[in-house]
């Protein structure tokens, strides 16, 4: 064993540059190494997608549009912000397990910016939803789906809705730091994102529902982002919801980057 | 820094969870390349008062200075000069030993290269190297608390806190960790060390401060406490339980003490240092008295606390010694 491991001098040199950005960049590499070694981490978002098609075209697809080819044009973008709004969930889990296991002690105790930690495992919850939207647009175009609108607005429509993702992730940054445990976090996380997920244009057109419900589904931020996502693969508008979409985005951050970063200086 | 300047400086540091004074005024001082134990049964404060000092907990009251740098008004000063090892090892176990290390480097903004090769430096000096590339999910107790304590230090830490660093581990390991925190200290490092062993505040700390009940109830060499701790016993259990006569004789003429005799023919007499014990293993051996068991127990930590919370300067009222 040499000395010269251990001894104290010379101080390690500072990165020139933003090393908050290069801080939040090491720790989502960490994250992403995680998901290597854990394939089955993505389990979750890998079957989502399939199930809920599967579930939703050929159970209620007759009924509902009376073809169940019709009807798969209809779901793919509500299905795909559907699962996507699911997939956001898995960050509170994550940042709840790191904390308990005592992790995150070690990075407060280190010279890093304090919201490095959740940054990092913002931008590695990435990988989590582009499989997800990967195999939910190859599984729809595997049962005959196809886009009218050319691959341009079809890449535009993922990454809007990708955009959106990692703005909702922080309310579950936040319910992940604030409440005690992982399995609390999954239980507030469903409460919250049935009713958002289900009372939207997802499944069926707003004008079929009931006066009341149609209130809550036109002003429902998913449905935004679902016509959105809609009209850039089949038709339709896209300015309006796109607008109201970046702004929920927008408000989103405002109010849970603050809440989440205040959770993660108070949680002990 | 000087060297007579304290690294870490502590005074009236309170901190209450609820209802319950997890800190109640505690005053610490450790002087520059030294190590300070902090002993005391679970629940005494001891961890509550390594986070607070490593800026992860905020005190409510008092003040403390870590490298010069106030833990209230510049935590991010104070954690650019510390190295934590917390109770629990807190490496990530889905990440292999090189990779904890290497991320580790990257906060602390050495390049890539840099980091790496500090990584490999630390792991080669915690004989870790073999296990370099394997998952830390997959190391014993030992090696991962090795690697721990290789994490708190890639930044060189000029204080290191270790909360009871060797809690858990086999006496081999814990004789491994206490060796590297001996070699820190020998390069200038000084640390703060919690733990719940008697003996290890003796092997490794110049000073030590006994916590309970969130109260720093004495403070001094071990030697000092010791000597308020009371006696050792010296133990003694011939082979043959028809030699015992003689060994209460040989126990009475060395130590001038009537010596006890428990249930296994085991003789104990009260003993101040260790020097007796080769004139009784002389004496034994000259009459040809066998051995199955000679030796100086120290007085236990529930002892330790006995004495020192029974002592005048003590609070009067301690529950859970255990």
């Amino acid at each position: 064993m040499t000395t010269a491991v251990l001894t104290p001098p010379p101080a390690v040199p500072t990165t020139p540059t933003l090393p908050a950005v290069q801080q939040a960049l090491t720790l989502a590499w960490r994250n992403v190494v995680k998901i290597r070694k854990q394939p089955e981490a993505l389990m979750d978002v890998s079957l989502q997608p399939i199930i809920f098609t599967v579930l939703f075209v050929f159970v209620f697809g007759g009924a509902i549009a009376g073809d169940w080819r019709d009807y798969l044009t209809y779901l793919v973008p509500g299905i795909l912000v559907q699962t996507l709004m699911f997939a956001t969930q898995g960050i509170g889990v994550a940042l709840n397990n790191d904390i308990a296991k005592g992790v995150f002690d070690r990075f407060r105790s280190l010279p890093i910016a304090r919201s490095a930690p959740l940054v990092g495992a913002v931008l590695s919850d990435v990988v989590r939803y582009v499989t997800s939207m990967t195999v939910l647009l190859a599984f729809a175009v595997a049962l005959g789906f196809r886009t009218t609108q050319g691959l341009p607005a079809a890449a535009l429509a993922v990454l809007v809705a990708l955009a959106f993702a990692m703005c909702l992730s922080w309310v579950f940054v936040w319910i992940g730091l604030t409440v005690r445990s992982a399995g609390a976090v999954q239980g507030v996380g469903f409460l919250a994102t049935f009713p958002l997920t289900f009372g939207s244009t997802a499944l069926v057109q707003a004008d079929t529902l009931p006066g009341w419900l149609q209130a809550f589904t036109r002003n429902n931020p998913v449905t935004h982002l679902i016509d959105t996502v809609r009209g850039l693969l089949l038709g339709g508008p896209v300015a309006e919801p796109l607008a109201w979409t970046a702004g929920w985005a927008a408000l989103l951050l405002a109010v849970f980057v603050p809440l989440a970063m205040r959770a993660y200086r108070r949680r002990v | 820094m000087t060297t007579d300047s304290p690294v870490i400086e502590a005074t009236g540091l309170g901190l209450s969870y609820g209802t319950t004074r997890a800190l109640d005024g505690v005053d610490l001082t450790v002087p520059a390349g030294t190590v300070l134990g902090v002993l005391g049964p679970n629940g005494a404060g001891k961890t509550t008062a390594v986070r607070v000092l490593s800026t992860l907990l905020r005190p409510d009251t008092g003040t403390a200075r870590v490298a010069g740098h106030d833990i209230r008004t510049d935590p991010q000063a104070v954690r650019r000069a510390i190295g934590l090892t917390g109770q629990y090892a807190s490496v990530d176990e889905d990440l292999t030993g090189t990779q904890n290390l290497t991320m580790i480097g990257r906060l602390l903004g050495l390049p890539r290269a840099a980091a790496r090769a500090r990584a490999a430096d630390l792991l080669a000096g915690f004989s870790l190297t073999d296990a370099a590339d394997r998952s830390a999910g997959t190391y014993s107790g030992g090696m991962r608390r090795r690697l721990d304590l290789a994490a708190s230090l890639v930044g060189r830490p000029q204080v290191l806190f270790l909360d009871e660093p060797t809690t858990g581990l086999d006496p081999r390991s814990r004789t491994e960790v206490w060796d590297v925190v001996r070699r820190l200290v020998d390069e200038g490092t000084s640390v703060l060390l919690t733990t719940q062993y008697l003996e290890e505040a003796d092997e490794l700390a110049d000073d030590i401060v006994v916590f309970d009940a969130g109260r720093v109830v004495a403070h001094g060499t071990s030697d000092e406490l010791k000597h308020r701790a009371g006696a050792q016993t010296l133990a003694v259990r011939p082979r043959e339980r028809s030699d015992l006569p003689v060994v209460l004789q040989v126990l009475e003429q060395v130590t001038g003490a009537a010596p006890a005799v428990d249930g296994q023919g085991t003789a104990s007499v009260p003993v101040r240092g260790e020097a007796v014990l080769g004139t009784v293993l002389d004496l034994l051996t000259t009459r040809g008295v066998g051995l199955s068991e000679l030796g100086v127990r120290l007085p236990s930590l529930d002892e330790v606390f006995f004495a020192l919370t029974g002592s005048p300067t003590a609070v009067p009222e301690k529950e859970a010694v255990a």
